[in-house]
């Protein structure tokens, strides 16, 4: 097999999966769908480990692929191509991993559902469409992969479409995402616009020479084309990797079956705007301003979302939050030009987000689909792996030396430190405070769930729905279908970092990939200081995050472990923090009043007046009277007799004659 | 000689095959008629080989004549011969589905579309007037005995009739455009003629009457409005196999014999084909538009549907340049294909010996077999040039052609026209899944209707989203111009 056919299977194999799955979902089965969807995802899955290995041994360079042209329309190329360099064999090792664990973790989870087939097939559909977008090598199949994980994640928010809040919430993140796609794709215009192209080689090798362009948008204004670009850019990437103020649709999106809030909405579809900024690197490096603003932007919501999780109960959501927090850190990173350590935060946050989801998920089942983390507590009695595995997640999370989150975030703070970027020392501050905040959040959701008194009453009975605070059954261990994968994570969760650290981020893994200015370059400035994994967690003991991280543990532990009366107390001692954090700076009340009520308002407007009277009175209806006349005479030519037919082809006849010839 | 022949194999070995047939069908019983179909089967096949063997395909451009330069194989002749021979073979997958079902299922219906088939391949290589002519009339006089096939019915005969006279007359006048270009000119070779028009006479008068002939009888044949007349008539009267076949391979040779007449042998008249083409375009996408839009029945409909898919074609003949006439082409393959499909769907609703020709008919199918619907509706969508499907880089192709024309005014107007006429494809999706069915009677086929009419359906979708070889093979049939 050629190079070009290996990669072509490796996202049609779970497109095929989808196809058989989804429409012959009676044919197959529920085995049959399961095991034809988890084969394909196992099979691309090897497949990208194999382009890993060959990348690793250095049989194959950055390989820049055209499959296909599907047209060509002003000179502007319509290709489907790939571009597999070292950045893009991670990813794909990455999405595919973690999408074959899901998978595997949704036979157990998924199992009383009536829409099984249907779930595999929208999460191998989902698989397809994320490896179009980071296999990419042009804009347009970016932006087809880009809407195609949209649309997934869309149908699998209200994948239970007979909930009403999964409706709501599936149509907020697809309203959102319309807000955020609409700049991505005023800057993939902008893009064609300047280079005339959408080929990624092409675009990148023709930007340095436009650095210094300006454009005029709005009345003689100038703009630095790099600026406007790469912030068009940038808002798609908010929009889809949830930054503020784009963020609100992504804790309503747990709305949706918790498997694909593990593979969609923390582990790869949210991180595509991180992965876009970072390929788009050279463009980026480009304009000191664009950066600053994604890094302003990542710090807000690295700290801001970090603190509405203390405040939630709902266990789902507080890993959301948490999601929303770690997607901050890799934006600031991005924004210190320090693209290596967002990919390399985006990697292990993957393994370990996932798995923190996937034990949620498995609390969950254990409860019966109880998630308030108020009628929880106690629970490492009945599930042990869950438990264990929990804990690992969570000390990655908080970036615990020598667990894989301790190497991503603390590059991340480091280089921060170390950047002279117009901003960087407010935002130092901002992600300092967050490894408390982190910790804080992510220790109390520990104690809550799996520690202390159990606060639920086993009543034996076979309800379909009990009040909160009641569970049918006593809880129990998941299958293994659910504890595999979890365990399967964990060994990643853990290890990656300190066996990855020195490749990625000063190896020079992803050269290849990204492009940095050297003025920018300060992971190179932190590689000096670097001398091997070992002694950087050791190191790690003299650092402000580690002393901050050891307080969040502590102030968790004092507060949900020792003293729950505390945490009462604090929240009526600030009432007002309180409230700010329990609304969540009121984002979504600011939203649903201003552009839901207004657009609706606007709406009704345009619609009573404009619509209504002008458009359907006169544009439309007018038209469809003048069309329906129009034809109502036309067919009346058509009489049937054949001496009529006859006489039109005369007259036709005699009406071109008398033209071309009379009157010439 | 054996040379010439060895350029005229497809012909001949169809030619043969359309006797052996007959022949057989001497000495076969009712039950045993498979065997014609499989016959029929294996002579399209083998036409296509020994069409792909011919051994010219050297690369670049080529062309080689026959028989005292009145018969031409060139790349063009090739692709669309292998096309007609393709769609033929749907055709008579479905027919045999439909002929069983009314009992018509005999053998003339194979020997007629064969020799008609014949003409199609004859019209395709023509390179003189009477090759044209020949050809022509070897397809039509085969046409209007089939549009009478079913002799019960009042309706096929009437429009046999009607058919037969109108296309009569359009010979006639075709041939006597004919006389006068050949009294102009001293030739009947194609190539000769326009030779002898370039050098110095280009504006007989005698040549632009005979021209106008030339244009009425290509109009006729494509059905083009104000000689369109007799399409609506025909598709509906005749029965739907009968459609089928007339609505799609015939096509192919009309837009051929366009081709040779208005570009080989008129090409220095250009100015004036283009104009008087002009008016025929926007006519028969006015007319095609709008009445289609007040018809119940979808014989009806697709017929005028078609005088307005012509008239698109026509939008890309009119630029007479390499670009144009591979977009004109791509749109009548494209064409042959969609037509096929949608009178495949319309035969496969047929039941109980009644044809089902209403546009009730498709209420509610998405209830009864939610794949054929899906495939009508890419149909549908394909011929309203929805993007992705096949129907969409037709038309986009030849509105493009007709702009880089400078024909701003007329693509405009193709483009507001495909408008108005996206309002019955669509009307047909609405009712296959938002109205509830008239009946729920399960849609059965057999196995080899179902595989192709599948085949047909993806087909849509799949040249849409790989169409640059198609396109590109059809561009490179002109690469020479």
């Amino acid at each position: 097999m050629t190079l070009t056919q290996i990669l072509l299977l490796i996202p049609l194999l779970p497109l095929a999966g989808a196809i058989v799955s989804g429409l012959g979902r009676n044919v197959v089965g529920r085995n049959g769908a399961h095991w034809i969807t988890i084969f394909a995802v196992a099979a691309s899955c090897g497949l990208s480990f194999k382009i890993l290995g060959w990348h690793m041994q250095g049989l194959i360079g950055v390989e820049n692929l055209s499959v296909y042209t599907w047209m060509v329309s002003d000179g502007i190329k319509f290709e489907i191509g790939f571009l597999v360099d070292h950045l893009t064999s991670l990813m794909m090792c990455v999405v595919t991993f973690v999408s074959l664990m899901v998978h595997i973790y949704t036979i157990g989870y998924m199992q009383d559902d009536p829409g099984y087939q249907r779930f595999f097939s929208y999460i191998n559909l989902f698989t397809f469409a994320m490896l179009m977008l980071v296999m990419s090598n042009n804009f347009l199949q970016l932006f087809f992969g880009w809407e195609a994980v949209g649309l997934v994640s869309y149908l699998l928010i209200g994948f239970w479409f007979k909930k009403e809040s999964a409706i709501f919430a599936n149509l907020k993140a697809f309203l959102v995402n319309r807000v955020g796609d609409f700049g991505f794709l005023l800057g993939i215009a902008a893009v064609v616009m300047a280079f005339g192209s959408l080929d990624y080689a092409t675009v990148f090798a023709a930007a340095p020479g436009k650095a210094g362009d300006t454009i005029s948008i709005i009345g003689g204004m100038d703009w630095n084309l790099m600026t406007v670009i790469c912030v068009c850019l940038f808002i798609g990437a908010m929009g889809k990797s949830a930054q503020a103020p784009l963020h609100v649709w992504l804790p309503d999106s747990m709305e949706g079956p918790t498997p694909i809030s593990a593979l969609i909405h923390a582990a790869t579809m949210v991180t595509a705007g991180i992965f876009m900024v970072a390929r788009m690197s050279p463009l980026f490096e480009l304009s000191d301003a664009a950066l600053s603003f994604v890094m302003l932007i990542g710090a807000f919501t690295a700290l801001a979302m970090g603190m509405i999780g203390i405040v939630q109960n709902d266990i789902k959501r507080v890993v959301a939050y948490s999601t929303l927090s770690q997607l901050g850190y890799m934006t600031v990173a991005l924004g210190v030009s320090a693209y290596s350590a967002a990919i390399f935060h985006l990697m292990t946050h993957a393994f370990f987000k996932a798995l923190l989801f996937l034990g949620a998920g498995s609390v969950i089942i254990a409860l019966h689909h109880q998630q308030d983390m108020r009628y929880m507590g106690g629970l490492r009695r009945y599930m042990p792996v869950t438990w264990i595995t929990a804990w690992l997640g969570t000390l990655a999370l908080i970036g615990f030396p020598f667990f894989s989150g301790f190497y991503s975030k603390d590059a991340i703070i480091e280089a921060v430190h170390l950047s002279e970027r117009w901003g960087s020392g407010v935002v130092y501050w901002a992600v300092v405070l967050g490894v408390f905040i982190t910790a804080l959040y992510s220790f109390r959701l520990l104690y809550l769930a799996f520690h202390g008194n159990e606060r639920f009453e086993v009543v034996n009975s076979d309800e379909e729905h009990l009040p909160d605070g009641q569970v049918a059954h006593a809880p129990v261990e998941s299958p293994f279908v659910v504890t595999m994968p979890l365990v399967l994570l964990a060994i990643p969760s853990v290890v990656i970092g300190w066996y990855t650290i020195e490749p990625v981020l000063f190896g020079g893994w992803l050269d290849d990939s990204i492009y940095v200015l050297e003025r920018n370059d300060v992971l190179a400035e932190l590689g000096h200081h670097f001398h091997g994994a070992t002694a950087m967690a050791l190191h790690a003991v003299q650092t402000i995050p580690f002393w901050m991280m050891v307080a969040g543990f502590a102030v968790a532990t004092l507060v949900y472990q020792f003293r729950p009366a505390l945490a009462d107390m604090a929240a009526r001692r600030a009432p007002g923090i309180y409230r700010l954090l329990e609304h969540k700076y009121y984002f979504d009340e600011l939203y649903q009043r201003s552009f839901a009520d207004g657009s609706l308002k606007l709406g009704q407007g345009l619609w009573n007046k404009a619509d209504a009277g002008l458009i359907d009175g006169w544009l439309v209806n007018g038209s469809a009277k003048a069309v329906n006349w129009l034809a109502g005479r036309v067919r009346r030519w058509q009489t049937g007799f054949l001496y009529d037919y006859a006489f039109a082809m005369i007259v036709g006849l005699i009406a071109i004659l008398g033209t071309w010839v009379v009157l010439r | 000689m054996r040379e010439q022949l060895l350029i005229a194999a497809p012909e001949l070995w169809v030619l043969l095959m359309a006797c052996v047939v007959m022949t057989v069908d001497v000495f076969t019983s009712r039950e045993r008629r498979g065997i014609i179909h499989l016959l029929v089967m294996l002579t399209l096949m083998f036409a296509a080989i020994i069409t792909l063997r011919g051994d010219y395909h050297s690369g670049g451009t080529w062309a080689v004549t026959a028989f005292s330069e009145t018969f031409i194989r060139d790349p063009m002749s090739d692709v669309l011969k292998l096309f007609s021979f393709a769609v033929m073979a749907l055709v008579y997958t479905y027919a045999k589905h439909y002929l069983r079902h009314f009992g018509l299922y005999r053998g003339d219906f194979y020997t007629l579309t064969l020799f008609a088939l014949l003409g199609v391949m004859f019209l395709i290589s023509a390179n003189s007037l009477i090759t044209v002519y020949l050809g022509l009339e070897l397809l039509s006089l085969s046409s209007y005995a089939l549009v009478a096939f079913n002799r019960e019915s009042k309706r096929g005969s009437e429009s046999a009739m009607k058919y037969f006279v109108l296309g009569s007359m359009a010979s006639g006048l075709l041939l006597y455009g004919m006389s006068m270009v050949y009294g102009a000119t001293g030739s009947l070779e194609l190539q000769t003629i326009s030779e002898t028009i370039r050098n110095g006479r280009e504006g007989d008068v005698l040549l632009v009457f005979g021209l106008v002939f030339l244009v009425a009888g290509v109009a006729f044949k494509l059905g083009l409005a104000p000689f369109h007349m007799w399409v609506p008539d025909v598709y509906h009267g005749a029965p739907a196999a009968v459609t089928l076949f007339i609505s799609t391979v015939p096509k192919l040779a009309a837009f051929a014999m366009a081709f040779r007449l208005l570009h080989s042998a008129m090409g220095p008249l250009h100015a004036d084909w283009q104009q008087m083409l002009v008016l025929l375009a926007l006519l028969s996408l006015a007319v095609g538009n709008f009445a289609a839009i007040m018809q119940t029945n979808i014989k009806r409909m697709l017929a005028y549907s078609t005088v307005s898919h012509m008239g698109f074609v026509l939008l890309g003949l009119l630029p007479a340049s390499a670009e144009g006439f591979g977009a004109a082409m791509f749109y009548v393959i494209a064409y042959a294909l969609m037509s096929a499909a949608a009178f495949g769907v319309l035969i496969l609703l047929s039941a109980d010996g009644v044809e089902a020709e209403n546009l009730d008919d498709f209420k509610g199918l998405n209830h009864r077999n939610s794949w054929y619907a899906a495939i009508m509706a890419m149909v549908m969508f394909s011929m309203a040039g929805v993007p992705v499907f096949i129907g969409f880089f037709a038309k986009w192709l030849v509105i493009k052609a007709a702009i880089d024309a400078g024909l701003i005014v007329l693509a405009v107007a193709a483009v507001v026209f495909s408008v108005i006429g996206a309002f019955y494809y669509l009307r047909v999706i609405k009712l296959m899944y938002f109205d509830d069915p008239l009946n729920d009677k399960a849609i059965e086929a057999p196995v080899d209707f179902g595989a192709a009419i599948s085949l047909n359906g993806i087909l849509m979708l799949g040249l849409g989203l790989f169409s640059s070889s198609l396109i590109a093979i059809c561009m490179a049939s002109f690469s020479y111009l």
